[in-house]
């Protein structure tokens, strides 16, 4: 039974939005709905969903950004060889807890500092944590460049980010996540702002560095096929609930909630001759697997560690 | 009688910039056939914009097109006056921008600014007629009437960009280009906008050019298809003939680089390093810096690159060509 | 091999700082009017470096060129004449005509010794310009060209100190509204608005009627007033921009503490917003300190609102052009400095804000 690195469970975030002006309502907005879902040490868990569906501010939930409104959140301690909750982390203990998670975003353009050069955006999180001394950390820079493919470093170290292209970038950003060793990165679609042909040479990268460095991921994309090439399962997100939690290839070959068989059947597919049917609504298999294995929420085991959720979304999808 | 609703030959524009003039289209040239949807695939920077803009001269302020024709079911729109291609716009070929969505006025109703654009080109028309007429695209790309007196705020994207479609038809064009219209909308909407774009094209006989950097969505909506990389088409040909016999280096490399959510799970090939400068003067093959197996021939400066026929209808590149 | 990368790394920041130099000045070349501005500004300065240069090597003898107790006295020879009482005669049409040029009435003169007929050799101030005083002198038989080089100094220093506070204050104070927010943000935001609501000429006149104004002084107030106004809303919501950017986020998700956030990331940022607002601040500053000099509200030895102060006081304002040099010189200098930072803030605004390039 492998260990968890993560364990989430029950996971909230509410957000209060004025009903106008003169109004004194308050409605509620719930952008992530009680979800749980684990990832076990050294795999990648995909978040998939369209855009408003919860799994950014899922990410920011996780990586303490912004705070949760309720839910448990557990993170693997090696030194402790526990599970540690993150509410209330302080000192020590939030430092070495923003040492484990990191966070890469997807706009190559926004996410680095414009006014710094790439030297110091890679040195930033090693001065931050005081690892070694300066000749150290600047090895440590030139090191982790060579890894992202960005040599001769010298050619990269003094320039600012206006100087790289988006691929390069991202590249960036990735040492610079990468070189504290973080055991969990939140990958917030690091590929969809990249050209298509430089997607791929990004996420091989990456998961060369997984398995070097013996990362998890959480890979955040609204483009189902990258997630299926990143990731060992996939959690399906619909306003602000996970549908449908499975491990890739099942997901794809198998998909049971009505929401992910639409989904999956819109995707457009590059080949002329293959036809494409999209999936007509129907909730009858989801009130077979109601009546099969029951309806607990939120989310019910139907075998082989796929899951699927129960609640009520006629009319919704 | 003219089988071809537009052709366009030899096109070559350029933008004058501080740092020289960019290249951003060399030598294009394609004919698009009356009822044809005609695909222009290819990545950020390759010119498939440029060629747009350029088709309703609508191009920036510093751009030039220093060279060749595009004419329009026979008439040749290089070199008309504004006031002559504002006949031409939008009654002879619309267009639907990339992040059309924010096209729109936010302080006037969706209804309004569709009459606004036809009155340019109908202005005998009754408000009655017009307002019919928007009732019939609206059903067409399946809209409810009453969106006309809505606000675009009040729309979703979907909506919106369903709106943007009726407007790009509501002065019965022959041809309709497509600038990358479904790019931010979700997967599920974007499936059915575009089984709205092949509804309407089936009923009104509409010739389309669509433009795109998915390849998948360019095998299912497109009957001929160009591949652009750094200015020029490298590739053109049926679609279904591209996709099962790509000659092209770059055509190879993206069909490869594209993941699918569909079948067996493929090693998938990437491209390394960046596109081409196109300042100043472009010699030779300009991807074979980047292409995996170049032969002498395409490293060489001096090749005059021009599209030979292979089979029926599908050109490529020369160089890429005498390679395998 | 460490030293070699070193090296090698150093060598190309040097190019990419010379590139990027050259590259800003010819973004900034683009915009004639900020290259007409940086004319304006680099004469300007010109002059204020020349000044003290005449006098160090001697060009300029300090007794007779200094601005404030310099004295050079022409001399003019003048007919002594009586006017008669009836016009119009032979010589004179009207009242008005008589003394005529180089002639002076016998009736003006108090001194016994001389007579009609005689030649009467008095001073002449304010004279007008000649080939000693380029630019004539004012009625203390001070040269006006040296007032006006003094009145240049007193610009800039007055302009780019006020400025420098101003904005220092106003960039800090904002960015500290936009990061921390609530009731700080609140605060200031209020202590902003109040600023703004005070009128802002009678404010500096009561405080003159309260603190003897020095140079000095007024580049202080003008700074503080300027910094506490209006332009901290706007860096404020600069600061905010900045605040939601994916950078600033990954700051924070690295451990990075709050002020490391503020001065390392925010800070930098907002920079160039600031230095706008400074060279846009300069032309103010220097037009206040003419006003207030105008009103005889500072206490200075020699500006150019100085200049045309004592033009009015000696009556000589409302001369139309017969005494033009004591009040067109220095009116000029004030239009055109402040124009010309004005200009200069502009061409700035070219290279700062890629979106307003003509590509």
């Amino acid at each position: 039974m492998k260990k968890n690195l993560i364990e989430v469970n029950n996971l909230e975030k509410y957000f209060e939005v004025s009903g106008g002006l003169f109004s004194r309502k308050k409605s509620i907005v719930k952008a992530v709905d009680n979800i749980s879902f684990n990832i076990p040490l050294g795999e990648s868990l995909g978040l998939v969903g369209q855009s408003g569906c919860g799994k950014t501010t899922t990410a920011r939930a996780l990586s303490l950004l912004d705070p949760k409104t309720a839910g448990e959140v557990k993170f693997y301690n090696n030194k402790t060889d526990s599970m540690e909750s993150i509410d209330n982390l302080e000192g020590d203990e939030l430092k070495e807890f923003r040492r484990n998670i990191q966070m890469i975003f997807q706009d190559p353009y926004e996410s680095l500092n414009p006014r710094w050069t790439i030297k110091d955006i890679i040195l930033e999180p090693l001065n931050i944590h005081n690892i070694g001394n300066l000749d150290d950390r600047e090895e440590a820079v030139a090191e982790i460049l060579k890894t992202v493919g960005l040599t001769p470093s010298e050619n990269y170290l003094p320039r600012y980010p206006h100087e790289l292209s988006g691929g390069q970038r991202q590249r960036v950003s990735i040492a610079r996540t990468l070189i504290m060793k973080p055991k969990f990165v939140v990958c917030d679609e690091p590929t969809s702002m990249l050209d298509v042909s430089i997607r791929i040479s990004i996420m091989d990268l990456m998961l060369k560095l997984a398995e070097d460095l013996e990362v998890s991921y959480l890979y955040i994309t609204h483009d189902l096929a990258v997630a299926r090439y990143m990731c060992n399962r996939i959690a399906v997100m619909f306003n602000g609930k996970i549908v449908e939690l499975a491990e890739t290839e099942e997901l794809l070959s198998n998909p049971i909630h009505p929401y992910t068989k639409r989904l999956i059947s819109s995707i457009p597919v590059p080949d002329p001759s293959y036809e494409r049917i999209v999936y007509d609504i129907n909730y009858d298999e989801l009130d077979e697997i109601i009546a099969k294995h029951g309806a607990e929420e939120p989310m019910v085991d139907v075998g082989n560690k796929h899951f699927v959720a129960t609640h009520d979304v006629k009319g919704l999808i | 009688m003219n089988e071809n609703i537009l052709s366009v030959k030899n096109l070559n524009m350029h933008y004058e910039t501080i740092s020289g003039n960019v290249s951003a289209v060399r030598n294009v040239s394609f004919d698009i056939k009356k009822g044809e949807s005609f695909g222009l695939v290819g990545e950020s920077g390759c010119g498939k914009t440029s060629v747009a803009m350029s088709l309703v001269q609508l191009q920036a302020d510093n751009a030039v097109i220093s060279e060749g024709s595009i004419k329009l079911d026979g008439k040749e729109l290089i070199g008309l006056s504004e006031s002559e291609l504002r006949t031409v716009r939008w009654d002879g070929i619309s267009i639907v921008f990339q992040g059309a969505m924010n096209a729109w006025n936010p302080v006037i109703k969706i209804g309004e600014q569709i009459r606004e654009a036809i009155r340019e080109h109908y202005p005998e028309n009754t408000k009655a007629q017009n307002i019919e007429k928007i009732t019939e695209l609206f059903s067409m790309v399946g809209l409810d009437q009453n969106i006309m007196d809505r606000f675009p705020h009040e729309l979703s994207g979907g909506m919106k960009q369903r709106a943007v479609i009726a407007l790009a038809l509501s002065c019965d064009p022959k041809l309709v280009i497509a600038d990358e219209p479904t790019t931010a909308l979700d997967v599920v909407i974007q499936d059915q906008i575009l089984n709205e774009i092949k509804k309407v094209q089936d009923l009104l006989g509409l010739s389309l050019i669509y433009i795109s950097h998915d390849i998948a969505v360019i095998a299912e909506m497109t009957t001929t298809m160009a591949v652009m990389y750094a200015g020029s088409i490298v590739e053109m040909g049926p679609t279904d003939e591209v996709f099962k016999n790509p000659k092209h280096a770059y055509t190879r490399l993206l069909l490869e680089s594209t993941p699918s959510v569909v079948g067996d799970k493929k090693k998938l090939r990437s491209l390394d390093g960046e596109p081409p400068s196109l300042i100043g003067d472009i010699k030779g093959c300009t991807f074979s810096p980047r292409c995996p197996e170049p032969t002498d021939d395409c490293k060489n400066q001096t090749l005059e690159m021009k599209l030979i026929e292979i089979s029926n209808g599908h050109f490529a590149d020369i160089c890429c060509v005498n390679c395998k | 091999m460490d030293n070699r990368n070193t090296k090698n790394e150093k060598n190309i920041r040097k190019e990419i700082r010379k590139a990027s130099i050259n590259k800003n000045w010819t973004l900034f070349k683009q915009s004639k009017l900020g290259v007409i501005g940086l004319g304006i500004v680099v004469f300007f300065a010109f002059l204020a470096i020349l000044q003290p240069l005449l006098f160090l090597t001697g060009v300029w003898e300090e007794s007779v060129y200094d601005p404030v107790v310099g004295y050079e006295s022409e001399k003019v020879t003048l007919l002594v004449v009586k006017c008669p009482q009836e016009y119009p005669t032979e010589q004179y049409e009207t009242k008005n005509d008589c003394p005529a040029k180089g002639e002076v009435n016998s009736v003006v003169i108090f001194n016994p010794s001389v007579k009609v007929g005689d030649y009467y050799e008095t001073s002449l101030q304010p004279a007008p310009p000649s080939s000693k005083h380029i630019l004539g002198t004012d009625s203390l038989g001070r040269d006006i060209f040296s007032q006006l080089m003094e009145g240049s100094q007193v610009a800039f220093i007055l302009g780019l100190l006020s400025a420098t506070v101003g904005v220092a204050l106003s960039t800090i104070l904002g960015s500290i509204a936009a990061f921390f927010g609530g009731r700080v943000d609140a605060y200031l935001m209020r202590q902003s608005d109040l600023v703004l609501m005070l009128p802002f000429l009678p404010l500096l006149f009561i405080i003159s009627a309260f603190v003897e104004l020095q140079v000095w002084h007024l580049a202080v107030v003008l700074g503080v007033l300027g910094g506490l106004g209006g332009s901290v809303i706007t860096i404020k919501s600069a600061a905010l921009q900045v605040k939601v950017k994916p950078f600033v986020d990954s700051a924070r998700i690295t451990g990075g503490s709050r002020m490391r956030i503020l001065f390392s990331h925010i800070l930098p940022n907002v920079a160039p917003l600031a230095l706008l607002f400074m060279v846009f601040s300069v032309t103010g500053a220097i037009a206040s300190e003419s006003v207030l000099s105008f009103l005889g509200l500072l206490n200075i030895d020699m500006s150019w609102g100085l200049m045309i102060y004592l033009s009015q006081t000696d009556g000589y304002i409302f001369s139309g052009m017969k005494y033009w040099w004591l009040i067109l010189p220095a009116g000029l200098s004030v239009t055109f400095l402040a124009g010309g930072f004005y200009l200069v803030g502009r061409g700035l605004d070219e290279v700062f804000n890629p979106r307003l390039r003509q590509r």
